[in-house]
């Protein structure tokens, strides 16, 4: 059998000018009205993101309490669609959350590497879906992939997509700041998407280049092509390194000219970020009083 | 309403625009000799922006005159390297003053305010440095042993979709060569280039070394047939380009045109299909697709049209038009009211002759010339929209089989401006290129622009270059 997949066509993408749209969609000027639509969007749209080897039990239950309410007293301000935690801290999270909308996403499949065995990648989804997660980010073989087996990669996908089932929504992370090029990018992202992921996610936020806006673009054309193709929805999650307001408003404004305004809803696109809440909730006092709060007057987790 | 539609967002700045504008003439304002004025409008909403001097021939003469006086007293005498300073500071002023001139380019022009912020104006300032750095080393683009040196007094004509641009390419080089100048901007958009006036005389320079006159037509001609013109340089359209180059013949004017394009824009099967869209859109609807050098005439293959089609329809969906002050505007407005007759004119002719029409589909602004982006696919070769220059927002998509039936369409044209050709294959893409009668070829990519680069046409898009060291070499005696 061949390692690749020729059933999956490669698509040409041309860097200079992929970069260039990104660049021209990055200066939409988002004001007003429509920034704090974005704002309240993309709180709605957070994965709330711990992944640290120190975290605790207590760390986990303050992110909890803050992905629920994230500006106490401003009952108009959104939760989080989810927490993102280590498989280990997914039973404290769903206890913390109980009763919530916010979802709990887990990291798994040999988190960030994804270099182990298969039996230990499903195992380790099967013990987070067990302690109650929703969501597993697992993380494709990037070795495997750019050494050209892209059935094993490919493989694997569907394989955690069958433990998933119905319990679980699968999002694969394809590391695109080890993929080497902006084709690559896509023809994971693709293969990704014909291997049963649910929503397809730039980065472990683990590596030098996370979620890049030409990146995002590119992925957002993949699904885009997919849906046209099957009429199925797949989701985008970006990550790593979005902090600032500009950043996410610059994400669902390459969203929403891609994919169009359906797609920005949190079944459909998410962001990963663990400092960025903090950025949009100081923008939002911004927008309600004209004045920037000091960074002491937003709760830490 | 949508989760998360645009604000409006509009640019905030507001140019001190003054009532009235005489000529700039030997270092100062003058009325214009019978006192004849005539209106420019903001073709966003028509509204009244400012009224402008109309030159008549004594004008005109008068400023060459200016021109003459101050390239024999100070100008060809100046030492390069001063000469240098002055094109410098100009660059200069530019770049500081780009917020309020990109927001009166928009207002005059009806151009959309991102692309006067992020393209003409800076542009304009690049052309300025880059030939200032010229200005002492101009034996290097001179063959071994020539002397360098300039060519007198120029009369430079420039059109109205780059009003700021296209005067800074022609007054660049001019300047650097150590010519003088008389400009005369296009009657609907005068206000930047009375704007770069203003710059100019802030910036010191000798009186006389440039002069910029106003009016319709007929200031231009008499410009053109003034008999102590060194050199006319002109963009425009093919037309009256044809007409200044009769009435030059028989003399020892020298002469480079910018003339009108209908370019090829090639897209191979094989090419990166969502970056050839963008490149499409950007080719086509850039300034409402009042570009010479428009990728105008979309040539793709066959077996990719029904894709091309879809994607193209869907993307123009996504084009926001309106309000050209608006940060988010990416289509804003035509012109003035006869070029948006003309883009109805043939539009309509190419529903006569049997295209199929497709246009974004959007609410148009109630006052002011708009027209939606657009295009017509069953485009035949004979069809007037496959032949002559639309200057609008609307494209015209045939299909070819082969490389060879793509490179015999795209030179079957009187015009050779710019051609684009879209393909993953480097060597295809390559091999296209060098095939096509086009001044310029852009290979995945569209409209790109920089001062290093020449720019000009084959056959009926005209002659000459302007930029790099060929622009140089026009205005330099050799």
């Amino acid at each position: 059998m061949l390692a690749t997949l020729p059933s999956i066509p490669n698509i040409a993408v041309d860097a200079v000018m992929l970069e260039a749209r990104a660049a021209s969609l990055a200066k939409r000027s988002i004001k007003t009205t429509s920034k704090r639509a974005g704002i309240d969007l993309a709180i709605r749209c957070m994965d709330l993101t711990t992944l640290e080897g120190k975290d605790s039990e207590g760390r986990v239950r303050s992110l909890c309490a803050k992905a629920m309410t994230p500006r106490p007293g401003y009952p108009g301000v959104p939760s989080v669609a989810a927490v993102c935690v280590y498989p280990n801290l997914v039973a404290i999270a769903k206890d913390a959350l109980r009763g919530s909308t916010v979802k709990v996403a887990s990291v798994a499949t040999a988190f960030p590497a994804g270099l182990a065995d298969l039996a230990i990648k499903l195992a380790d989804t099967e013990q987070a879906i067990t302690a109650g997660a929703d969501e597993i980010d697992m993380v494709i073989d990037r070795g495997a992939f750019l050494s050209g087996r892209e059935r094993q990669v490919f493989d694997e996908i569907v394989a955690v997509k069958a433990v998933c089932g119905t319990r679980a929504h699968l999002k694969v992370i394809l590391e695109t700041g080890e993929l080497g090029s902006y084709e690559n990018t896509r023809r994971a992202s693709d293969l990704a998407l014909e291997a049963g992921a649910d929503t397809i996610k730039t980065s472990t936020g683990k590596v030098g280049t996370n979620a890049t806006f030409p990146t995002a673009l590119l992925m957002c054309e993949a699904i885009r092509d997919f849906a046209r193709r099957t009429g199925q929805r797949r989701g985008l999650k970006v990550a790593g390194g979005v902090r600032t307001t500009k950043q996410a408003l610059t994400y669902l404004v390459i969203v929403n000219e891609t994919l169009g305004p359906q797609w920005l809803d949190p079944d459909l696109f998410r962001i990963g970020a663990s400092t960025l809440l903090d950025d949009l909730l100081m923008q939002l006092e911004k927008l309600d009083t004209g004045n920037y709060a000091g960074p002491d007057y937003i709760p830490k987790d | 309403m949508a989760i998360f539609e645009y604000a409006p967002a509009p640019e905030s700045v507001r140019p001190r625009i003054r009532e009235q504008y005489g000529l700039f003439v030997d270092g100062d304002w003058k009325r214009p000799s019978e006192g004849e004025y005539f209106a420019t409008i903001n073709p966003a909403n028509e509204e009244h922006l400012s009224t402008v001097a109309q030159a008549t021939a004594d004008d005109v003469d008068a400023a060459v005159r200016a021109a003459r006086k101050a390239y024999d007293k100070y100008w060809r005498k100046m030492k390069p390297a001063d000469r240098a300073k002055y094109v410098f500071r100009i660059a200069r002023a530019i770049t500081e003053r780009s917020r309020e001139l990109a927001v009166l380019e928009t207002l005059d022009g009806g151009k959309p305010i991102k692309e006067a912020r992020d393209f003409d104006v800076p542009t304009s300032a690049a052309h300025f440095f880059y030939y200032a750095g010229w200005a002492d080393k101009l034996e290097w683009a001179m063959r071994a042993g020539r002397e360098a040196s300039p060519l007198g007094v120029c009369g430079q004509i420039v059109p109205w979709n780059f009003p700021l641009l296209m005067a800074a390419w022609k007054l660049a080089p001019a300047l650097a060569c150590g010519n003088t100048v008389v400009l005369k901007p296009a009657e609907t958009t005068s206000l930047t280039a009375l704007a770069l006036a203003q710059i100019i005389q802030e910036c010191d320079l000798p009186p006389g070394v440039v002069n910029v006159v106003t009016g319709d037509g007929r200031t231009g001609a008499a410009l053109v047939r003034h008999e102590d013109v060194d050199k006319i340089a002109f963009t425009g359209s093919t037309e009256v380009g044809k007409a200044i180059a009769r009435s030059l013949a028989g003399t020892d004017k020298r002469l480079t045109l910018e003339l009108g394009g209908k370019a090829a824009h090639i897209v191979f099967g094989d090419a990166p299909m969502d970056q050839a869209i963008e490149g499409i859109v950007n080719g086509i609807y850039f300034n409402q697709g009042h570009v010479c050098c428009a990728g105008s005439r979309l040539l793709v293959e066959e077996r990719v049209h029904e894709e091309v089609v879809v994607r193209l329809t869907e993307r123009l969906q996504t084009l926001r038009l309106g309000d050209p002050m608006d940060k988010n505007t990416d289509i804003g407005a035509i012109n003035s009211r006869e070029q948006l007759d003309r883009i109805k004119e043939l539009v309509a002719s190419g529903i006569d002759q049997g295209a199929t029409l497709v246009q974004q589909q959007c609410a148009l602004p109630g006052k002011g010339y708009y027209f939606p982006a657009s295009f017509f696919t069953n485009v035949s070769t004979s069809h007037r929209i496959a032949r002559e220059e639309i200057f609008g927002p609307v494209l015209s998509i045939l299909t070819f089989r082969t490389p060879e039936e793509a490179i015999e369409k795209a030179n079957n044209t009187p015009y050779g401006l710019s051609a684009g050709v879209w393909t993953d294959k480097g060597s295809k893409n390559m091999w296209v290129a060098g095939q096509l009668r086009a001044g310029v070829v852009w290979c995945n990519t569209f409209n790109q622009f920089d001062p290093t680069s020449p720019f000009g046409g084959y056959r009926e898009s005209g002659f000459g270059r302007e930029g790099g060291v060929h622009g140089l070499q026009e205005y330099l005696a050799h």
